[in-house]
């Protein structure tokens, strides 16, 4: 028996911020003391809060250490281990608590969070297949082979479930119109593709919690009556794809997964396709593609995968996150606990990845229904260094940006489709007052045309005609007329383009016109980028109200643009800046601003 | 199953399930234009010119590939509809060489046409146009990238019904273009030149090299006549010009080939008007071809089979033809063989 259990996250971000190494500096220390069969060390899977990783939750102290590093581990096992003393510096700090918070129920990053879908992640060792068991693992799946195909997909219907893959499709439905299809061969596929720029909900799930996504896996087989998996996860997921590899191992040796499983005379074989990594692979009928050996391009529907999919066979094909939810509803008692989170259209959770100018970025869980404001302010912590808030892009390329005035927008697929965003796959990006609106839809343009694939006429040709636009724009090349350009080129690619891609990747552009057309008009008429990130469309100008002549600015500028002597006003020439931006993070009376080209005549043509 | 009734621009009209809204508006004579659609080939929906707009669909709906449902309400040339396509030709043009005046394939392009359906001359769009070398290594075909629209019908005959994967799509977004792997000329890859992807071409990508120079469309006059190089016997057209063969394709109604020929009844017409075609007799002279009479020729020709009849009978003869020759002639040929009392008739299919 161990004394104490050391989850230590092991997801991608927490081994970005160093926890590969704080946890060997742990592993070393307690081989040093001989203390390795009292307390055990797991590698978890992701908490959520990225921002203040690395993170180790010790249980059954219920604390909560993070920002660790290798140089805090001998004091941690001194102090903490041996000598039950909880260490206050190694405790969560931060504006919204008054005194270091101890665990999950005190961090505010927590409180508005509702764990459904992430409820073992962070808990259990993704590993090992009994410790999800021991939380009520397989318990659906072994319910689900007891009863009729139709008994499950009604439960899936009844739980109002919809997909969590962008488009928000129901459940039930498209397993019912799978079950329904023709065929003696039907496949089951799992779309772990997660190609939004920032997005990265999916693999935490692998990560944290494969199993759940098996379990998903095999209830939709035994409810449309497949006997074959795929998943298709980006090889850029390498601890996910390792992690489904050992869980499937588990679970076939333990009868869940091959041939007459459990006894119930029926059969079902896994198998993981990695995918290049390519956004349009994303989408369903160029993933299935990609799975049969082709170029991942997209085709046309009619004939839709639930009734011509994988090999032309009819083919329920759901996200991650989408399967990771069925467990819950078809456990006992499943549905009923799951319609009472969420809305009227939008029931259950939401995993959210926030980015962008945010504190605590990081993945979020939340019930359907929470607003825009309680998950950027109360779980995001607001903006980061007290700037202001300007706007969020919800839906990653496909979706659009939500303004301050919206953030009481409630969180569901029908409102943020009416803000002109969409639920997409849970991406935040959140802006402040130095985000341009016009750079951010050119960034995104530019994302969506190199993703394109290249095969109809108004995505391939009509977003790089777009981006050449927004790109003039961003350079001071704007003409009045292109405002009109962008629109009309927009709607004809929404109207005409053959696959979600093209469809909605106008959606960025539009919702940036839609609520910051002024700034298009400042930087097409007047030459202006307010926020400071379209290099020739503004200036650094020294407020000489404010500058105290510290000299800071003018000893971080790496190209000497700024003279002046101590303690007098300094200046800078606007011939040799080169925008980078350092003095003004330098200076501490924020005297340096963001001001107009000056210019000698009117220089536009 | 029975039929279904939809509704296309106003007027009613009855099809099987399955049928497509391009399909079903062609049976009213309604003209949809189409770049990448091909009956022979899987629904491919890339280039988006057929979009009609559905009563309660979301977007535009592209008939080529859409099956029509009952109901249904179609308008093919609304404000909406035209509004798209017109978007789609100045993207198009955008992006493509406007040399119609020299272009080969003038006065059976179809951006032409559309083009000039729709009313556009030029495009408003300014930016980055592709300029790719000219492949034109191989015998038979230049393959100009610069003016290929992408539709994927090359491919998808090549891959489809030839079988010989010779070309597919390369690059994402705007780079995307069609051609052999790793960019190889299409000579040094799996293709074997049966030009199955020339005749398909909507637009001036894949032009043969033969006729180069030689005649516009309407110019030529287009031959029916089986090929007479195997004995398959597909159906072509001679592409004839002041009596002089300046090209041939295929007949897509011909039995036996419906549109498919080989690379030698695609582009092996050269010979017919070789300068080293013999044009009279040769008889060998002390082991030399000299030019005779044909009545030399024939008196000697005569005289060596009457010999070998008296000598050693009618089967020690035997005739063998050219596929080259006409059906016609060779007929008689083997009509001659055949008064000369031998069935030893053959001819060199073969080649
Ligand atoms: C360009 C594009 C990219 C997509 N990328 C993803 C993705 O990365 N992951 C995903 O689950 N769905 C993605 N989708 C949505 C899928 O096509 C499909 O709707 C989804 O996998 C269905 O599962 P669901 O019903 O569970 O959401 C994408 C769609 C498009 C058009
Ligand atoms: S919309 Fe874009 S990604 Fe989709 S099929 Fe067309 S070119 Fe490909
Ligand atoms: S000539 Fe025939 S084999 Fe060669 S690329 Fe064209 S279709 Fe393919
Ligand atoms: S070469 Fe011609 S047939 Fe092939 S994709 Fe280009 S336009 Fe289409
Ligand atoms: S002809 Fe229909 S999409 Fe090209």
């Amino acid at each position: 028996m161990y004394e104490k259990h050391l989850m230590i996250c092991g997801a991608t971000g927490c081994l970005s911020s160093g926890s590969a190494k704080v946890q060997q500096a742990l592993e070393d220390e307690l081989a040093k003391r001989g203390l390795k069969e009292k307390f055990r060390l797991v590698m978890s899977g992701c908490p959520g809060f990225c921002e203040v990783g690395p993170i180790i939750v010790i249980y059954p102290d219920e604390v909560f250490y993070c920002r660790l590093k290798p140089g805090d581990i001998p004091e941690l096992v001194e102090k903490h281990l041996l000598g039950g003393e909880v260490i206050e510096r190694l405790l969560y700090k931060g504006p919204d608590v008054d005194a270091p918070a101890r665990f999950y129920d005190t961090i505010p990053f927590y409180q508005k969070q509702k764990f459904n879908v992430l409820h073992n992640s962070g808990i259990i060792d993704p590993e090992n297949i009994d410790e999800y068991i021991m939380r009520g693992g397989y318990r659906a799946f072994s319910r689900a082979l007891k009863m009729e195909p139709m008994e499950v997909i009604n439960e899936v219907k009844k739980s109002g479930l919809r997909g969590r893959g962008g488009a928000g499709f129901p459940t039930g439905l498209k397993w019912e119109f799978t079950y329904r299809a023709a065929g003696d061969k039907k496949y089951v596929v799992c779309n772990a593709d997660e190609g939004d720029p920032g997005a990265f909900m999916d693999r935490s799930i692998l990560e944290g919690d494969p199993h759940a996504v098996l379990e998903g896996m095999l209830i939709a087989a035994r409810a449309i009556g497949s006997d074959e998996g795929y998943i298709y996860c980006r090889a850029e997921y390498p601890l996910a794809i390792k992690r489904l590899k050992t869980a499937i191992a588990q679970a076939e040796e333990y009868g869940l997964v091959g041939e007459n499983i459990l006894g119930y005379g029926v059969n079902f074989k896994f198998n993981i396709k990695e995918g290049a990594g390519a956004f349009v692979c994303g989408e369903e009928t160029a993933l299935l593609a990609s799975i049969e050996g082709k170029r991942g391009m997209p085709r046309p529907r009619p004939p839709f995968p639930a009734n011509s999919g994988l090999w032309g066979k009819p083919t329920c094909i759901n996200n991650v996150e989408t399967y990771a939810n069925i467990p819950l509803i078809v456990r006992e008692g499943g549905v009923e606990e799951y319609v009472k989170i969420g809305t009227e259209g939008s029931k259950g959770t939401k995993v959210f990845a926030l980015a962008g100018k945010i504190r605590n970025t990081g993945l979020c869980e939340v019930p359907m229904g929470i607003t825009l404001r309680e998950i950027i302010f109360d779980i995001g912590g607001g903006i980061k260094g007290g700037r202001e808030f300007k706007a969020v892009q919800a839906g990653g390329p496909s979706g659009g940006c939500i303004p301050a005035e919206q953030l009481d927008l409630p969180v569901d697929y029908d409102s943020l489709t009416q803000a002109g965003a969409i639920m997409g796959s849970g991406g935040l990006v959140v802006m402040d007052d130095r985000t341009c609106m016009v750079d951010l839809a050119r960034y995104f343009l530019s994302f969506t045309q190199k993703e394109s694939c290249g095969k109809c006429i108004p995505c391939r040709e009509g977003t790089k005609r777009m981006l050449e636009i927004l790109e003039r724009i961003t350079e001071g090349r704007g003409e009045p007329d292109d405002l009109d350009r962008l629109q009309e080129l927009a709607s004809s690619i929404k109207d005409s383009a053959l696959c979600g891609l093209g469809q909605t990747c106008p959606n960025p552009v539009l919702s940036t016109i839609r609520y910051f057309r002024h700034e298009y008009e400042e930087h097409i008429n007047e030459k202006f980028c307010r926020a400071g990130v379209c290099k020739p469309l503004f200036e650094y100008t020294i407020d000489p109200e404010l500058c105290n002549g510290c000299t800071r600015c003018a000893r971080i500028c790496p190209v000497k643009a700024i003279s002046g002597e101590r303690k007098e006003t300094h200046v800078i020439d606007p011939e040799i800046c080169t925008r980078c931006g350092s003095c003004v993070e330098r200076c501490r009376q924020e005297a340096i601003k963001v001001t107009p080209v000056r210019r000698e005549a009117d220089v536009s043509h | 199953m029975s039929a279904i009734k939809l509704t296309i621009d106003g007027r009613p009209v009855e099809v099987e399930p399955g049928t497509t809204i391009l399909e079903a508006a062609r049976k009213l004579g309604i003209d949809i234009p189409t770049f990448c659609h091909d009956p022979e080939l899987a629904p491919n929906g890339a280039c988006r010119i057929c979009v009609v707009e559905v009563e309660r669909a979301r977007a535009l709906v592209a008939s080529c590939c859409a099956p029509v449902a009952p109901d249904m309400v179609v308008h093919t040339e609304s404000e909406r509809v035209v509004k798209a396509r017109k978007a789609i030709l100045r993207l198009i043009l955008a992006n493509h060489p406007l040399d119609c005046i020299t272009c080969e394939k003038t006065g059976q392009c179809k951006l032409q046409d559309y083009c000039y359906r729709y009313g556009i001359s030029e495009s408003d769009f300014e930016g980055e146009v592709k300029e790719l070398p000219l492949d034109d290594t191989n015998p038979f075909y230049i393959r100009d990238m610069n003016k290929c629209i992408l539709c994927g019908r090359c491919v998808g005959r090549c891959q489809e019904i030839n079988g010989a994967g010779a070309i597919d799509f390369i690059g994402r977004g705007f780079s995307t273009i069609v051609g052999p792997a790793f960019g190889d000329p299409i000579e040094e890859s799996s293709c074997v030149f049966c030009g199955m992807c020339v005749d398909v071409c909507p637009v001036g990508a894949l032009i043969p090299k033969a006729g180069v120079g030689k005649g516009r469309p309407w110019e030529v006059e287009k031959v029916k006549t089986i090929c007479p190089y195997c004995g398959t016997g597909c159906s072509i057209y001679l592409h004839v010009k002041d009596g002089r063969i300046i090209g041939a394709s295929p007949d897509f109604e011909g039995p036996v080939n419906r549109g498919h020929l080989c690379s030698k009844g695609r582009f092996g017409w050269d010979f017919v008007h070789s300068e080293e075609r013999l044009t009279r007799p040769l008889i060998k002279k002390d082991g030399v071809f000299v030019e005779a009479s044909w009545d030399e020729a024939l008196d000697l020709v005569a005289e060596k089979v009457r010999d070998l009849l008296n000598r050693y009978g009618p089967d020690s003869l035997m005739g063998l033809s050219s596929a080259k020759t006409s059906n016609e002639d060779n007929y008689l040929f083997q009509k001659l063989m055949r008064s000369l009392g031998t069935n030893n008739v053959d001819h060199c299919a073969r080649l």
